[in-house]
């Protein structure tokens, strides 16, 4: 560890909190429906959406009208992109001639961008067209972005409202996050790292002639990444235009890009914090939540940084240690430029919120940095986490941390003027209880399968137990990133299997949890409020903070420390006393 | 129920049709025409031909170059395959790749321990720097190769570090293709 990668942290720290009350308060604004600056050029396109579409944006939907509407489009913009990734070989912007994609890969690939997962079973700079990209695939970055954030809209509202038995409308909000938001932010963005280098055109694939070797040929991928990079950070999305992910220089060229990006991933989930606590009335309240999140972040790296810096325990007569001209430590799977400072802090970054973008390759991290990382997605991706559904997941900590207090002091727990009933814990738990319950449980299936599971693995031992759990929390907690090793592609039935069941684990992970959620919105808005009292366990405190980040250690810990134990905790201990694989 | 399908499908296709085409053909024309070079891939040519791009590394194999680091997207610097070796730390494959690698450049300058970068492959395979320590761990072997002064190399060397970003991001690098044409020139 180096003064320099403390600085770079601290620095990253201080530009994020100084952006937290602009954001938060700029999305408050677009979720009200107040003008904004950008109205002149906006308005007029945000009605004809409206009339295109036939949305009545006057309309006011219950819960349950509020979910269908958000299914229903997740469920046909997943058909589209479906379609598109199995006709690209028929459509325009196909300049290298890409062939259809496979049906179960592009059924895995659609509900992976769909559910903001983006977990990527290709390598996508020879199995999707530049149409592909763009239109079935960026666009999912925008969408499923947008569908976070309502939903975590329509969590607000719920505690906002009182006696209300509405939450708003899934069309207007959604178009709305979609126009005012990302897209402007997108476009300015793109442009940001066009100047850093990123490509950002149609062009057929160049092939250049090696300076050492003009005979040969190397074949250069290109496309337009900018404008797919900038969205897929910003809605914490991840999947790569290149299948090096933000590793690839074209993805991400300089430090300074690499700084862009990892801002650009908490920029909108630490606002929505300060947007919590202006649309309740209650700023303390989205401060202390805040700061909940900095604890654990700072936390998550501070032990991967340590733990990358470590030189390799059974590698010797190499230079591992940091000089003032090369960061030394576990440089396996990581970029100069980005050295281990910032590739621990980008990992950090990527894996509390549910963005899963990567600089460097997770499955070549040592085994304690590579049990945080993991660690980060299994505590739910409430760091900060993905846009919207970071907030909507802390929330649903606060409502346990809520009950916890007030079972602590025997009366029935408030949460900003709300009485939390049983069914709004019912409702929680079984947040809480699906996420685990799907990952653990896959995992397990895969584990016991010599001829499904354990084919894919390029790691054995303990690492590929590791290998086989990160996937499967990476899909049911919308993450997306990887230990790379784990290749399904090795055999048909394999692929086929992998394809498949995490398709469906990345739905379940998105909209089995986003249901209860819903529910639980629609219930508090019915409520009527009541005045705090004494008794009433206040919400804006340090205690309270640590309390929350109590609770969301401990449903962590409890429910995975076992499967970490017979991963990365034992690899860890192997490898320390010279046992490899 | 209805209308929630029509109105999926009506507002599926008019955000596609925005987002999807709109934006990204918005974005391509603007950056061709502020950033062209950049938008086109950051390419160098040489005698009108392509030699490369500037920011991803190409094989350099032969004593008189510098060399990158290793690389693991296809069979090596693909720039249509990028990745790293995704191998586990406590994988032997690994621990007997880079222990390989190791013994092999010490040879070349013996009793200077390797720097970690040079034997480690990229995460992307086309990580174009290296470390300013792997480069100068490389300056007898070019000297010998070319012919040169080992200061003289190190001078060229010390010329292409490239330092921190604004003095403080990232980490100090040398792009290898750079400083193999700039090593080129100088013993034309």
């Amino acid at each position: 560890m180096s003064a320099n990668g403390w600085l770079q942290f601290g620095l990253y720290c201080l530009v994020l909190l100084a952006t937290v009350r602009p954001v938060g308060a700029y999305l408050a604004r677009v979720f009200e429906g107040e003008r904004t600056w950008l109205d002149p050029v906006l308005r007029p396109i945000e009605r004809l959406i409206y009339r295109l579409s036939g949305v009545n944006a006057s309309e006011e939907m219950n819960w349950r009208e509020y979910a269908f509407a958000m299914l229903g489009f997740s469920a046909v913009s997943l058909f589209v992109t479906y379609l598109i990734e199995r006709l690209q070989a028929h459509l325009p912007f196909n300049p290298q001639g890409i062939a259809a994609v496979g049906p179960d890969l592009a059924w895995n690939t659609a509900a992976s961008f769909t559910t903001n997962t983006n977990w990527q079973f290709y390598t996508p700079e020879t199995t999707m067209s530049y149409l592909t990209e763009m239109a079935g695939l960026a666009t999912h970055n925008f969408f499923s972005a947008a569908v976070g954030m309502v939903t975590a809209l329509a969590l607000i509202r719920g505690i906002k409202r009182t006696a209300s038995a509405t939450i708003g409308n899934f069309w207007v909000d959604t178009t709305r996050t979609l126009l005012y938001v990302l897209l402007p932010a997108s476009l300015v963005y793109a442009l940001l790292l066009v100047a850093q280098g990123v490509p950002q055109n149609l062009h057929a694939y160049t092939t250049a002639h090696p300076l050492e070797a003009p005979a040969q040929t190397q074949t250069i991928a290109q496309g337009p990444v900018a404008s797919q990079e900038a969205i897929k950070m910003l809605g914490t999305n991840g999947g790569g235009f290149f299948n090096a992910n933000s590793a690839h220089p074209f993805e991400n060229p300089t430090p300074f890009s690499n700084f862009l990006q990892i801002l650009s991933i908490f920029i909108i989930p630490a606002g929505f914090t300060y947007t919590l606590g202006r649309m309740t009335g209650s700023p303390g309240h989205g401060w202390a939540v805040l700061a909940a999140m900095f604890i654990l972040f700072a936390a998550g790296f501070t032990a991967i940084y340590w733990a990358e810096s470590q030189p390799h325990p059974l590698i010797h007569g190499a230079a591992q240690s940091r000089t003032l001209t090369a960061p030394g430590g576990n440089m396996e799977g990581k970029e100069v430029r980005n050295g281990i400072a910032e590739s621990a802090l980008f990992a950090t970054i990527t894996t509390d919120a549910s963005c899963g973008a990567v600089n460097a390759m997770h499955d070549s991290f040592t085994p304690l940095g590579g049990m945080v990382v993991l660690t980060n997605i299994m505590l739910g991706e409430v760091v900060f986490g993905g846009v919207g559904a970071g907030l909507y997941g802390i929330l649903i900590f606060v409502v346990l941390s809520v009950f916890i207090a007030g079972l602590m002091v025997g009366r029935t727990p408030e949460y900003l003027g709300k009485k939390i009933e049983s069914y709004d814990v019912k409702m929680s738990m079984l947040y809480v209880l699906i996420f685990p319950l799907i990952i653990l449980t896959l995992t397990a299936a895969f584990l016991l399968s010599p001829t499904i599971g354990l084919p894919a693995l390029t790691n054995q031992g303990p690492h590929g137990l590791t290998e086989i759990l990160y996937a499967f929390t990476s899909a049911v907690g919308n993450n997306g990133s990887a230990f790379a090793g784990l290749n399904a592609a090795v055999n048909p039935t394999t692929l086929w299997w992998y394809d498949v069941v995490m398709g469906w684990a990345m739905l379940g992970g998105r909209f089995l949890m986003a249901i209860p959620v819903f529910a639980l919105a629609g219930n508090l808005a019915m409520k009527k409020s009541v005045p705090p009292s004494p008794g009433t366990f206040p919400v804006n405190t340090s205690l309270f903070t640590l309390l929350l980040v109590g609770v969301i250690l401990i449903l962590g810990a409890l429910t995975f420390f076992p499967a970490l134990s017979l991963g990365p905790i034992l690899e860890h201990l192997l490898l320390k006393a010279g046992q490899v694989f | 129920m209805h209308s929630v399908w029509k109105t999926s499908i009506r507002f599926t296709i008019v955000t596609t049709l925005l987002l999807g085409l709109g934006y990204p053909l918005a974005v391509t024309g603007i950056a061709r025409a502020l950033f062209p070079r950049k938008a086109a891939g950051s390419l160098i040519l040489k005698d009108g031909r392509v030699i490369g791009s500037e920011l991803l590394a190409q094989s350099f194999t032969a004593d008189r170059y510098f060399h990158p680091r290793p690389s693991a997207a296809g069979n090596g610097y693909d720039a249509t395959n990028s990745g790293g070796s995704n191998l586990a730390q406590s994988n032997k494959a690994l621990v007997e790749r880079i222990q390989g690698s190791i013994d092999k450049l010490s040879a070349e300058n013996p009793g200077t321990p390797v720097p970690i970068d040079l034997v480690t492959a990229s995460g992307s395979g086309l990580d174009p720097d290296i470390t300013p320590d792997a480069a100068f761990f490389q300056a007898p072997r070019i000297a010998r190769a070319r012919d040169l002064s080992q200061d003289r190399v190190r001078q060229l060397i010390q010329q292409h570090i490239t330092g921190r970003q604004l003095g403080l991001l990232g980490e100090p690098r040398v792009n290898v293709l750079d400083l193999n044409m700039a090593l080129d020139k100088l013993t034309k």
